[in-house]
């Protein structure tokens, strides 16, 4: 039996994560604490610094001196981190962000879980950008999802975001860790061109540039500022078009490739349920109730929660009378987004907790009455 | 003895540089490329981390490898940087408003961990990019342009504030001096360890008129006046000390730096027995 945080923490350094910096909050301390005792025994670093501003700044500055990194937080702490990530999202910087989420608003209850962090993710920065989010629902996915945000991280050069939950956070489930090759890892591509003619960014593709290392032969000069291809300032409004525009269109040009989802009988299902994280153990149970009773019941699990997974919740809920969307949080956060692409058409029923309790299949089962 | 240039260094499409007239910063990023070129660092082993406000655009006009962050932050990137390449010169250019305002907190920590970094501070006593505000550095009393009555609150002594928190190498020159200020950025380059230089330097647009110095060249004499040597002003009593400060070198330690220290760890827990 292990418990979640422990194995996000062993996906991170299986998929070759070898630098972490955070600041200690509930409920995401185990990742510190076994990422303290673990990297040195890698060869890797673990540094807790003075707070989640920093953390990310040390994570973000490790990642391009060619070290895989990551950080682990809550919601408190993902919101101070916040107008750093904006940097990896400017510097196409590779690293992973756990965020287990708890309940808010503010200090809220910290013991507890949520799911409230959903558009803090999406739109806590200023500025015109995109990132990629996962939400793990198992120990499995824990360590599945995490190597996958790795992997997602040094292919687009991006931050990836875990946005894990208390529940899967601190359950503990039967898994072993697979052996070394069982799941692909996959490192950033390096420079191969001499260095003096090495751009770090490329805005004339759908692929990013290869990412040198600081101390590598290359120089490499980034910047939070609008930038050139060669990372250099400038103001120039046809650069600064390319760059925004490269920041979304590598996203774009490889959802299908990004978006991960896992449906359970939602092929023709006419009660279609949605969720993410924790809440779809609750779905999934609710549904099979639901075919007991004979209601053709699916459930739709987002594991990519952004870039928001258009075509397989429109594909899901082609045949579909209605459609509950499960999640810990009062506003509905998911439930909007479904909401914009099935309009008015299809009844969207909104299962919500925000008080720190669990969803249970009977929530959902009343919903769908 | 040929005199160092570090022209290498310098980014030549890039220059003139935007500074304004008289502005110190010139100065001071002559004094640290003729430092890289007399030590023989190659452009690829040092990463120049640069925050926000006049100083921090140093990076623009340098040809070594660069990272340019948000505001305040620049101390805690290039941690990360050090943390994982030991062998680096990782160069932090920060204003005060950049590195001892909004910056006070990684500026204490990296001191405390000692992390083998070197600050170039280049303290100018107020806000240059956004317009001449009040900064942790602007002296009490004296006018900005949000302390137009006076500034009701104190300014920090950095030097003194790095020596508490555990700097290895901490020093203080005015850029009146650039020979004394090379010098002493080459010392805080090849210290192991947090160094601090602290570059006094003229705010000729803002600063100065706003005090009664409307010309750079009065500025310059205050700076000459103002700045004394450590000896000298150890002697000076108490009264007689207000107004002035210190320039020289105030620390120069050597205390294991946090790689020294994480890397005793690593060996340490790689030994032992698997499966703990």
């Amino acid at each position: 039996m292990i418990q979640g945080n422990q194995a996000i923490a062993e996906g991170a350094f299986y998929a070759g994560a070898r630098f972490y910096a955070g600041y200690p909050i509930t409920p995401s301390s185990e990742i510190a604490e076994i990422s303290s005792r673990r990297l040195p025994k890698l060869g890797g670093v673990y540094m807790q610094m003075e707070d989640e501003i920093a953390s990310i700044a040390a994570v973000i500055g490790a990642s391009l001196t060619g070290k895989k990194a990551f950080t682990a937080t809550s919601g408190p702490g993902f919101s101070l981190m916040q107008e750093n990530l904006g940097v990896a999202i400017m510097g196409e910087v590779p690293c992973v962000i756990i965020d287990v989420q708890r309940v808010g608003p503010s200090t809220g209850l910290a013991t507890k879980p949520a799911q409230a962090d959903f558009m803090q993710i999406r739109w806590g920065r200023h500025g015109d950008q995109v990132l990629i989010a996962l939400a793990p629902a198992s120990i499995r996915e824990c360590f599945e999802l995490t190597v996958a945000a790795f992997n997602f991280a040094e292919k687009f050069r991006t931050p990836v975001v875990l946005a894990a939950d208390e529940i899967v956070g601190h359950m503990r489930e039967n898994f072993a860790i697979p052996a070394p090759g069982a799941f692909p890892v996959f490192d950033r591509a390096k420079p191969a061109v001499p260095p003096d003619q090495y751009k770090p960014f490329n805005f004339d593709s759908d692929d990013t540039a290869p990412l040198a290392a600081y101390g590598s032969d290359y120089i490499l000069h980034v910047t939070s500022t609008m930038n050139g291809p060669d990372g250099r300032a400038t103001i120039d409004p046809q650069t600064a078009t390319k760059r925004v525009t490269q920041l979304h269109r590598k996203f774009l040009a490889h959802r299908d490739e990004i978006t991960l989802t896992k449906a359970y009988d939602v092929e023709g299902c006419e009660l279609l349920m949605i969720a993410a994280g924790a809440p779809v153990r609750a779905a999934r149970t609710a549904a099979l109730r639901a075919r007991q009773a004979d209601l053709q019941a699916g459930v739709l699990q987002l594991q990519t929660v952004w870039p928001f997974p258009e075509s397989h919740v429109i594909a899901a809920a082609e045949k579909a009378k209605k459609i509950i969307v499960a999640e810990m949080n009062y506003s509905g956060q998911l439930a909007g987004e479904v909401r914009k692409l099935v309009g008015k058409s299809i009844p969207i029923l909104s299962v919500n907790t925000f008080n720190g309790q669990i969803i249970t299949p009977q929530d959902i089962l009343k919903a769908a009455q | 003895m040929v005199q160092a240039t570090g022209w290498k260094y310098l980014k030549k499409s890039s220059l003139p540089h935007q500074w304004c007239s008289g502005c110190g910063n010139g100065t001071v990023l002559a004094a640290l490329v003729r430092s890289f070129e007399e030590l023989n660092y190659k452009n690829n082993e040092i990463v120049i981390v640069t925050g926000i406000g006049c100083w921090g655009k140093a990076d623009n006009y340098m040809t070594t490898s660069a990272l340019h962050v948000t505001h305040g932050r620049a101390l805690a990137f290039a941690t990360g940087i050090q943390a994982v390449n030991p062998n680096l010169h990782v160069v932090v250019l920060m204003g005060d408003g950049d590195g001892v305002t909004i910056g006070g907190n990684h500026f204490i920590h990296s001191a405390r961990r000692n992390m083998d970094l070197t600050a170039i501070l280049v303290n100018n006593y107020n806000y240059g990019m956004t317009g001449g505000q009040q900064s942790a550095m602007t002296p009490a009393d004296r006018l900005t342009s949000t302390t137009p009555y006076g500034n009701p609150e104190r300014a920090f002594d950095i030097c003194a504030l790095a020596e508490a928190a555990g700097a290895n190498y901490i020093a203080r020159e005015t850029i009146y001096n650039p020979l004394a200020l090379k010098n002493r950025i080459k010392e805080a380059l090849t210290k192991k360890g947090f160094s601090l230089v602290e570059a006094v330097s003229p705010c000729t647009t803002l600063y100065g008129p706003n005090n009664d110095m409307g010309e750079p060249l009065a500025m310059l004499r205050w700076l000459k006046e103002k700045g004394i040597p450590l000896s000298k002003y150890k002697e000076m009593a108490d009264p007689e000390k207000e107004g002035y400060f210190a320039t020289g070198k105030f620390v120069d330690k050597n205390a294991p730096d946090f790689s020294a220290r994480y890397h005793d760890i690593q060996v340490l827990v790689q030994s032992e027995p698997a499966g703990k």
